[in-house]
């Protein structure tokens, strides 16, 4: 399997997606925001129908309209003017209207924005993946230097403001990663599934560990393992690679909720 | 004592709403332990969230003349999911103190397990915070708050949900801590009776502040309960 390239390639995207997503969505799940992935998606959809309709680099114009919908959905929420749903309904259904709309002018309601609904891991080429370890080990970094403070706003945000922490620009920086990973992850799992990747290990490592901080590593775990299992089961079993992933990510939380129910 | 904190003429609002707070004149000393009480809804809440700034008044002046502050919330809980140790919640309080990038240096470990201690909670630093008893569990958060070095702690109802006993021991606690640390202590409370013997001045506010003195001075009828839900 690993003699093709295209293979390589896929597990090299998966392995960085795989880390990264878990990574960014742990501190969504703790804020119960689970479904902001989901809702930056949908506005990642329009960002790749803009890339069709501008013949710009889809991977780009993804990121750029994500990052907008991202610290939309952040600034709605922080001024309490829009209850978290609501800001997530209006940026989710104005993303995935305005991406409905910009395809149907690019006249690209085919195959090729499939890829990016359901994923197409097989066909990332190696400037593809060049741009996503470059971007992800970043955010990475980002989220290893700033653990601490990022941690500190999960577990009592009004408290950090009064500490005088700056939770804003703290939480537009979770926001802004979330954004990054759904444009990375988009070829991985696809707009549609790339919210399970950020959530389900969160989960289910949620389920076993034992503090914060393992939280985080276990779920970092189990997302690469999903992605690398997904893969190879694809691979041999013929199934959707995107698909796969999400499924083993989904039976994860299932066994971790069993092991969870043993130990009580 | 120098002042900690003036409020002058300050009301406040929600939105177009009827006041919530009129008038408000409040000086609080450093070193003071002031417990603010008064009936449900009457604006004790929202008075120690505009010393936190918080909420910006509606009219009047409010100045703050001490830098480091730590609060503690109504019922306060952390609404994450995961599994939190008492010393990543703590650690969590350090945060403000120590440089953002990077991990806690060796001094800031040793201030996250000194506020354990001064808690009494060393021996259960690294239990999860959802395995310790109600009481525990504000202990907990005071020493997140204590690990900030406060110069001002802010508390609202720290003492919700805990039984009589656990109430009257972490108001003697803060007592101690505020003697030890010269620390302002701010405890809201609308069942002041377990504070009542700790504090050196009790505020009632109701709309404005009604009354402002020793507990010894407390008018009797302020003891009958049903102005608790006036």
């Amino acid at each position: 399997m690993l003699d093709l390239e295209f293979m390589r390639l896929a597990f090299g995207a998966g392995i960085v997606v795989g880390l990264l997503a878990p990574a960014v969505g742990f501190f969504l799940v703790q804020r119960r925001l689970s479904l902001v992935g989901d809702g930056i998606g949908h506005v990642a959809f329009a960002g790749v129908a803009l890339g069709y309709l501008l013949d710009f680099p889809l991977v780009l114009t993804a990121l750029v309209v994500s990052m907008l919908g991202a610290l939309s959905i952040e600034g709605l929420r922080a001024r309490r003017r829009t209850a978290g749903d609501q800001a997530l309904a209006l940026v989710f259904y104005t993303g995935i209207a305005g991406g409905v709309v910009l395809v149907s002018a690019a006249g690209a309601l085919n195959v090729n924005l499939f890829q990016f609904l359901f994923g197409s891991i097989l066909t990332v080429t190696r400037s593809d993946l060049a741009v996503i370890a470059g971007l992800g080990a970043g955010a990475l970094a980002v989220i290893g230097l700033l653990y601490r403070p990022l941690v500190a706003v999960v577990v009592d945000e009004e408290g950090a403001r009064v500490a005088g922490l700056p939770v804003a620009p703290l939480n537009a920086l979770t926001a802004g990663l979330a954004a990054v990973t759904i444009a990375l992850a988009m070829r991985v799992v696809g707009i549609l599934l790339i919210a399970a990747l950020m959530v389900l290990p969160v989960i289910a490592a949620g389920r076993v560990a034992w503090s914060l901080r393992s939280t985080m590593l276990l779920g970092m775990g189990i997302g690469l393992a999903s992605v690398l299992t997904g893969i190879t089961t694809a691979y041999y079993a013929d199934l959707p690679p995107g698909g796969t992933t999400v499924l083993v990510a989904a039976a994860t939380v299932l066994v971790a909720e069993s092991i969870s129910l043993v130990r009580r | 004592m120098p002042l900690a904190l003036r409020l002058e003429h300050v009301s406040f609002a929600y939105g177009h709403g009827a006041p919530v707070l009129r008038d408000v004149d409040l000086a609080v000393e450093r070193g003071e332990f002031v417990a603010i009480a008064g009936p449900n809804g009457g604006g004790k809440t929202t008075l120690l969230r505009l010393i936190l700034g918080l909420e910006q008044p509606t009219s009047g002046r409010i100045e703050i003349a001490v830098e480091r502050r730590g609060y503690l919330p109504q019922r306060a809980q952390t609404a994450i999911d995961a599994p939190l140790t008492v010393r990543e919640l703590v650690g969590a309080g350090r945060v403000a103190r120590s440089r953002l990038f990077g991990p806690l240096r060796a001094s800031d470990r040793t201030a996250v397990r000194e506020a354990i201690e001064r808690v009494g909670l060393q021996a259960r630093a690294d239990r999860r915070l959802s395995t310790l008893s109600g009481g525990q569990q504000q202990r907990a958060f005071i020493a997140k708050a204590l690990a900030g070095d406060p110069e001002l702690l802010a508390l609202d109802e720290p003492t919700t949900g805990v039984d009589v006993e656990a109430q009257e021991a972490i108001a003697a606690l803060l007592r101690q801590l505020g003697q030890e640390l010269g620390m302002t202590v701010l405890y809201v409370s609308h069942e002041f009776g377990s504070v009542e013997h700790f504090v050196e001045r009790i505020v009632l506010v109701r709309e404005g502040i009604v009354f402002d003195g020793p507990p010894s001075a407390l008018p009797g009828v302020w003891h009958d309960p049903s102005h608790v839900h006036a």
